[in-house]
């Protein structure tokens, strides 16, 4: 047995803004849950599965008493474990409608995704042996971004032309925080921030969230909107082990595979990738351990770019988390771009007649332990 | 209305927008609860998004501030500061006129004479910019 | 389609001290799934499916790459959402071998669970800031619902001082157990009173520990070591204030209880063994009043009348509980661990005879406040 087509995401909602001091968390939650419904035309009472890191908290908020919870803390890669939690959950039968939500006033509560907040003692395992050396998120990235140069003859234009490539997307999106054209130029002419990488290497800050809503296949059939199928999922975790880790070897090495053999597609079908971009070195990683290239080929590819609407694979279509928006957690506006491009609703930056997608997110830290969980998803089953 | 002379060593919330009146309204003597038109309900702690229906257009409305004991506890211990030095007080639920329950502590009586179903009013507790609403028995 | 019979559990290791300073959360996990693996006959290299609130850094000590991670967090009713989460994973051909840990250092962190208060000055506004200012504790969080069950049905401090002492007569049986000597309902009354109506002995203790447990497919568990225990049934819920609303004494077993029982097919005068979360005794009150064992109101006379011993109408927590035995913060995977012991045949000293079905209900959080109810069936056959 296996999850393939089983369920569909059959309404999605993203806060538009990228700034909103007035919001919370959990406010942000509930306003996209109900767009997202509406957008699904299903009510708040026929919800009975929540996935959010806010479990009975949003709950409360919402007034609402689901049959299955999911508050499974995965780092930005979360909303795809989720999304293949619920997957399981509709299929074994525990749930028919499940609601996946995040919100985050990243911005607005003033915090700073790019330092190191940790002061004082911390716990042993891990941190005890890192925390003491000083690694900020950036420089957790930046150690693969080197491991990578070193290895491949990845250089810095490379890396800036996802940055060139995803802002050219950007420009097409109004909600996006940044949406003038840049040359590899501006980004290697921008501030070093933790060498090898820049600050438009870097994804921005911003608040927002959004909702979107799985259901089984079946009933997705009678909705508003054409469903969007998960036909294949997989999650991975990867750490350093115990001290041997290849720092170019990611999760998505091995998230891919299982979802890929589930959906019973292969690299060439892809019509568009969403691959979380919290650093250029992120997005490079992705893809080739995705297996659209080989290791150590992904510099070459962007550089022709591939990742541009007429590219070999478009790719981060909303512009990003180097561009649109990133408030913490990306994994989830993934989701929201790929059923956009799916149901041909991506005004300005439309891809032609789109059948499939993937979204990857990863979460924590690259060089470090993180997750990599991968979702594809299709227009038919 | 209690006052603190010492500096508030209690747990106070984030005084953000979305529930600030609650915590302010005291400071003029008005018990503010959220009301959602379209429903046409009063809702306990207070959203900017309705439980309900979802939709973002809530009002605060000002409440009788009268209300009767739904439970309490009295707290003998409480190791954390502030709380250490009030034991034994009273935590208890409150079930306003408005039909919604709020947490508090029953003050300005004995712990001993508080009983579920007790007539209480709310009275309030500076603490720093905020008034935190508390209850006591009604003035009958 | 239902999870009802598709996994099962095969492996399980409570780890034995209470007070360990030597060890640490992932080392007692580590330790713990190492030696639940061998009491399944299984191996590291079989597991593919993590469920830890340790998430990656659990996956990083034991060096394993999973390819299904579940971190979902309800405090202590967790595990029971855990072999939900892992029935519906298993069913759904996501993974076939689940490794569902647990481990806490709270004793010798010294950790203050049930009143320590709330130690930060500003809390988030969304629950706590209408809860902290107040100086709620955990233990006046559950004797509000103690409060109020009083007063709408009579029941005495003498009743909950019953599940107390019936709890001990479990606990004299459990080597491991914290507190084995004999109580009585006058020692229960006598003790302090934390937060009134509850004293001292209506609370559970702090201890460290934690465990682990495996989980596979009905298929595979058959050619494995012991006995495989099915899971027949499993039910999620949180309860919560609403919108200031809600009716104290009725909590999430209610609602998780109707979908496990309907799910197993069991009936209620079929179960051999109830654990029920014991973090006070008002928690063991309330669960067995809304998992539908008696009606709301009638659990005090029915635990004043022993029901709750190993000869009683429905025997519950026969290893002592956390009132007894050990409470390291979250004690929903011990509940799991007797449940199989029991149904086994393993639980020297204190076993029912012929155990076939037994229900686990784990509760996590504020009782009157926002918490969680998993309730799981499980079962001998299938
Ligand atoms: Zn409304």
């Amino acid at each position: 047995m296996s999850v393939r087509g089983v369920a569909a995401v059959v309404g999605i909602h993203e806060y538009e803004s990228r700034f909103d001091p007035q919001a919370s968390e959990l406010s942000i939650e509930a306003e996209s849950a109900r767009r997202a419904l509406d957008d699904a035309g299903l009510e708040k009472s026929d919800v009975d599965a929540l996935y959010s890191h806010h479990g009975w908290n949003l709950a409360e908020y919402m007034n609402m008493f689901p049959d299955v919870i999911d508050t499974t803390q995965m780092g930005g890669g979360s909303y795809e474990f989720f999304a293949a939690h619920a997957a399981a959950a509709i299929a074994a039968g525990q749930c028919e409608v499940a609601l996946v939500t995040y919100g985050s006033t990243g911005r607005s509560g003033g915090r700073a995704v790019e330092r190191n907040p940790i002061r004082g003692r911390v716990p042993a395992l891990p941190d005890g042996f890192e925390e003491p050396y000083g690694p900020t998120t950036l420089g957790r990235y930046a150690l693969v971004a080197r491991r990578h140069m070193h290895e491949f003859g990845t250089t810095s234009e490379q890396l800036a032309a996802i940055s060139v490539s995803t802002r050219k997307h950007a420009s097409t999106n109004p909600f996006a925080v940044f949406r003038d054209p840049i040359t590899v130029d501006d980004v290697l002419n921008s501030r070093m921030v933790s060498d090898p990488l820049h600050l438009l290497d870097c994804c921005i800050v911003s608040d927002g969230g959004g909702a979107f809503i799985i259901t089984s296949a079946a009933r997705a059939k009678d909705l508003k909107k054409k469903p969007v199928y998960i036909l294949g999922t997989g999650q991975a975790v990867a750490h350093p082990g115990i001290g041997n880790r290849d720092l170019t070897t990611i999760a998505a090495g091995q998230s891919h595979k299982h979802a890929f053999e589930e959906a019973g597609v292969t690299h060439k079908d892809i019509d568009l990738l969403m691959a979380y971009d919290s650093f250029t070195i992120t997005v490079l990683t992705t893809i080739e351990n995705l297996g659209f290239v080989k290791k150590g080929e992904g510099g070459a590819f962007v550089e022709t770019g591939a990742l541009d609407l007429d590219g070999k694979l478009p790719t981060n279509t909303d512009g990003g988390g180097l561009s649109s928006n990133h408030p913490g957690q990306r994994g989830i506006f993934l989701i929201f771009e790929s059923v956009r491009q799916l149901r041909g609703e991506r005004e300005g930056n439309q891809l032609k007649d789109p059948k499939l997608a993937l979204a990857h997110g990863t979460g924590g830290s690259l060089s470090t332990r993180h997750s990599g969980g991968t979702i594809i998803l299709s227009t038919e089953v | 209305m209690a006052t603190e002379q010492q500096p508030y060593r209690k747990p106070l919330p984030e005084l953000h927008p979305e529930i600030a009146p609650y915590y302010t309204g005291g400071l003029r003597a008005e018990l503010m609860i959220k009301f959602c038109p379209n429903c046409n309900i009063s809702f306990h702690y207070p959203r900017t998004v309705c439980p309900e229906c979802l939709k973002s257009d809530t009002v605060w409305r000002r409440a009788s501030g009268k209300g009767t004991v739904y439970s309490y506890t009295i707290t003998y211990q409480n190791l954390s500061p502030g709380f250490r030095e009030e034991v034994p007080y009273v935590l208890a639920l409150v079930d306003l006129a408005e039909g919604v329950r709020v947490m508090t502590n029953i003050i300005d009586c004995d712990p001993k004479d508080v009983s579920v179903g007790m007539p209480v009013e709310v009275t309030w507790e500076r603490a720093e910019e905020l008034a935190i609403p508390k209850f006591r028995p009604q003035k009958s | 389609m239902s999870i009802r019979g598709k996994a099962a559990i095969v492996g399980i290791h409570e780890y034995e001290s209470r007070f360990d300073p030597q060890a640490s959360e992932l080392s007692i996990q580590a330790d713990s799934i190492s030696r639940a693996l061998d009491d399944a006959g299984l191996t590291k290299d079989d597991v593919d499916a993590m469920y830890s609130h340790s998430g990656f850094l659990l996956a990083e000590y034991l060096n394993i790459f999973p390819d299904n991670i579940d971190t979902t967090q309800v405090g202590g009713g967790s595990y029971e959402f855990h072999i939900a989460h892992a029935a519906a994973a298993i069913a759904a051909g996501q993974c076939e071998v689940a490794v569902i840990s647990y481990g806490s250092t709270a004793r010798t962190a010294q950790r203050a669970i049930g009143t320590g208060g709330t130690a930060t000055r500003r809390v988030p506004f969304h629950p706590e800031g209408f809860e902290a200012p107040y100086g709620t504790t955990t233990v006046g969080i559950y004797g509000l619902v103690a409060r109020r069950h009083m007063h709408e049905f009579g029941t005495t401090s003498e009743q909950l001082a019953a599940i107390s002492v019936s709890t001990r007569q479990h606990a004299m049986t459990n080597p491991f157990a914290v507190m084995r000597d004999e109580i009585t309902v006058a020692d229960v009354i006598n003790s302090r009173v934390v937060s009134d109506p509850l004293h001292l002995l209506d609370c559970c203790l702090v201890t460290d520990g934690g465990g682990a447990f495996v989980m596979t497919s009905a298929e595979r568990a058959k050619s494995l070591k012991k006995k495989p225990v099915f899971v027949l049934g499993a039910g999620q819920a949180v309860a919560h204030p609403g919108m200031g609303t809600r009716d104290l004494t009725t909590i999430a077993a209610a609602q998780s209880s109707k979908k496990a029982f309907a799910e197993s097919g069991v009936k209620h005068k079929d179960v051999d063994l109830l654990m029920a979360y014991d973090s006070f005794t008002i928690t063991v009150l309330t669960t067995i009043e809304n998992l539908g064992f008696v009606k709301k109101g009638e659990g005090g006379p029915f635990v004043a009348e022993g029901n709750l011993t190993l000869k009683g109408k429905l025997p519950t927590n026969t290893d002592g509980g956390g009132l007894s035995s050990n409470h390291p913060g979250q004690r929903g995977i011990f509940l799991v661990f007797e449940s199989v012991r029991q149904l086994r045949g393993e639980r020297d000293g204190n076993q029912i005879k012929n155990a076939k079905v037994a229900v686990a209900h784990g509760t996590g959080g504020g009782l009157s406040v926002r918490h969680s109810g998993g309730t799981v069936v499980l079962s001998t056959e299938v």
